[in-house]
């Protein structure tokens, strides 16, 4: 178990080291952030002055070593627009981002694994059709479409529900759903799925077989099995809607991570986008290896994998 | 007294969800067992052994449904039975060792667990008794280190200590009947041999009735007194094992028992049967061997021959000894 947790921490520092580099590079490849931080007309002396003061004049290589050293002092840098700690706006909006993607998350599970359940045992009818109906709706209707139809009726028309910014549940509420929604859809599918897998099996018979109820059965012998691959997908996932929270936070202006993102992308400020992809990153690295644990510590095949 | 269990003309359909197709997977079958007898139950893959011992323990898949007949268990008939009455027949009264044992174990959960559960389930036992007793099962099926093994998961086993496993949890509650669907298939000879001798073992030890369920004539050869050979879901022949062996009635029995290889064979090529099995969903109006039978004749493609009993406690299908026992008394 020890050597396992070591070597997966391993592949987790490896994946982080390519991913500084690639963002490092890239970013570099939308323009110079000057033009952007200058008043137009400035003198290439002005402008000079200012690359210097930022740290663009130094070679790409010099570049990279700075912002990898000062990131292993816990440094990302300064933003070029607010000129403020990186790490101070991203620890300032993570709250927001996090209470949003945990919501989002928890609306999800609660719908999408019962869901899937039920869709399983009633195979082929009446809640198995409606779920799939649910499932299509979830997959193919875009977050933003939903966030917009959302605000227009309980904002516009109902007036029940504020339709920006953070304060209380109800600020929360439409964020959560409109980033919940497809992954509700994406969970029900995989826990219904999975379910139908295990309750064919042998087990599963067997289980029957010695007596116990059907209940018991699904929750005991199949539900604990085909909860494996939905808490990968759930895993995944959470990264993701940290990531697809660029478009729900700006429907909703909700002050999280995404818009920050979104902004640093707008005004090429370097510092901000890597910071955040490194932190975002690290925290897409950290789930996997979390997830990877706790699979260990249910399924113990995987304890015992060397 | 009352046999241990008796089947009387059951059948079990396979309906489609419109209805409209209708696989007669077990039609019309009856036979007997007493309580520390063997029945072995052959057959071709698809002739309906398997579906037939998910039908006496009534866990059917939602297709499948009891079409007609009486499974009498000590004369008490199971198929009026609720499902709460017969969860508390599973497991207890009549137990089922699968055909895969690699599959049969929940990877998630403790031997110990997964043997001493039907034991708290029907008996009320507490964790740590059922623990005790799964710890004495698996002495009972000769598993070495018991105490260790007990708190080890499947993925640590053999194949064979799975299976062994599987029996333990199957006589975990001292079932006055076990049934084994091909329970050595996936096993290799010495541990088949070992397995199929601690089976006996048990059944002399808690006086069990056992019926297997395989394709291996010479484990009924062993291990049976009884034997029935299904064909098409069907019973094709019945009867007391060395009496079906030295004098088939059936065409199908014969040919069966002529596929079996011998040491003393001097043939150069086994027999086999020629054609397929026919299709379960479109059945021929006659005999559902016709169309493989070396021995047919016009009335087995027309009609369907019924049960006949050419002798006492021998069962036959087929026209031929029907016929022969007409000329005998005209």
């Amino acid at each position: 178990m020890k050597q396992y947790i070591l070597r997966r921490l391993g592949y987790s520092l490896l994946s982080l080291v390519l991913l500084s580099l690639t963002i490092f590079l890239f970013i570099r490849l939308t323009g110079d952030p000057t033009t952007l931080l200058t008043e137009p007309g400035a003198s290439a002396a002005d402008i000079e002055a200012v690359r210097h003061r930022l740290g663009l004049d130094l070679p790409l290589w010099k570049q990279y070593a700075v912002f990898v050293f000062s990131l292993l002092r816990g440094d990302l840098g300064d933003s070029f627009y607010y000129q403020t700690p990186v790490f101070e706006l991203y620890f300032s909006r993570l709250p927001n981002s996090l209470t949003l993607a945990i919501a989002a998350m928890g609306f999800s599970l609660v719908l999408g694994i019962p869901s899937g359940i039920l869709a399983s045992v009633r195979v082929g009818r009446f809640w198995d059709n409606a779920g799939k109906i649910f499932a299509l709706l979830g997959l193919s209707v875009p977050s933003f479409l939903v966030g917009l139809l959302m605000i227009l009726f309980f904002s516009v028309y109902l007036q029940w529900l504020p339709s920006s910014g953070t304060g209380g549940i109800s600020h929360l509420l439409m964020p959560a759903f409109a980033l919940g929604w497809y992954f509700a859809a994406a969970h029900m599918r995989m826990t219904r799925s999975s379910m139908l897998e295990v309750l064919g099996s042998e087990y599963v018979k067997l289980a029957r077989l010695k007596g116990l109820p059907e209940s018991m059965v699904i929750a005991k012998h199949a539900f604990k099995n085909a909860l494996i691959p939905v808490l990968t997908l759930a895993g995944i996932n959470l990264i993701q809607m940290i990531n697809v929270a660029v478009v729900v936070e700006t429907v909703f202006a909700w002050p999280g991570i995404g818009r920050l993102l979104y902004e640093g992308v707008s005004f090429r400020d370097f510092p901000v986008v890597q910071g955040i992809v490194i932190m975002g990153g690290a925290m897409i690295v950290a789930t996997n290896l979390l997830v990877d644990i706790v699979y260990a510590t249910i399924d113990p095949r995987i304890r015992m994998e060397k | 007294m009352a046999p241990l269990i008796e089947l009387r003309n059951v059948s079990t359909h396979y309906v489609s969800q419109r209805g409209t197709r209708v696989v007669r997977a077990v039609e019309d079958v009856s036979f007997s067992l007493n309580a520390g007898q063997t029945l072995g139950i052959v057959g071709e893959s698809g002739s309906g052994k398997s579906t037939l011992a998910l039908t006496l323990l009534r866990v059917l898949p939602t297709a499948a449904r009891i079409a007609g007949g009486q499974i009498l268990l000590e004369g008490d008939d199971l198929v009026p039975k609720d499902e709460e009455e017969m969860r508390r027949i599973r497991g207890k009264k009549i137990a089922m060792i699968l055909q895969d044992p690699m599959a049969s174990l929940n990877p998630l959960f403790t031997i110990g667990d997964q043997v001493g559960e039907p034991i708290r389930l029907h008996e009320g036992a507490s964790r740590k008794e059922a623990w005790r007793r799964a710890i004495d099962l698996l002495k009972a099926v000769r598993i070495p280190a018991a105490e260790t093994r007990v708190r080890q998961y499947p993925h640590e086993m053999s194949g064979g200590m799975r299976q062994r496993i599987v029996g333990a949890i199957g006589i975990s509650c001292e079932p006055r009947l076990l049934i084994a669907d091909e329970p050595t298939t996936s096993l290799d000879l010495t541990i088949q041999a070992q397995y199929l001798k601690l089976l006996r073992d048990l059944q002399e030890e808690h006086k069990l009735g056992l019926i297997f369920i395989t394709h291996n004539l010479g484990i009924v050869a062993k291990m049976c007194d009884l034997l029935v050979v299904m064909y098409a879901g069907r019973v094709v022949e019945s009867g007391p094992v060395s009496r079906v062996f030295n004098t088939p009635y059936h065409p199908y029995t014969e040919a069966l028992l002529q596929s079996i290889p011998r040491m003393s064979d001097t043939r150069e090529r086994l027999t086999a049967i020629d054609g397929q099995p026919p299709d379960m969903s479109a059945l021929p109006l006659g005999c559902a061997f016709a169309a493989r039978c070396p021995k047919v004749f016009d009335r087995c493609r027309k009609e369907a021959p019924p049960e006949f009993s050419p002798e006492e406690g021998r069962i036959a299908r087929c026209w031929l000894p029907i016929q022969a026992a007409g000329e005998a008394q005209p």
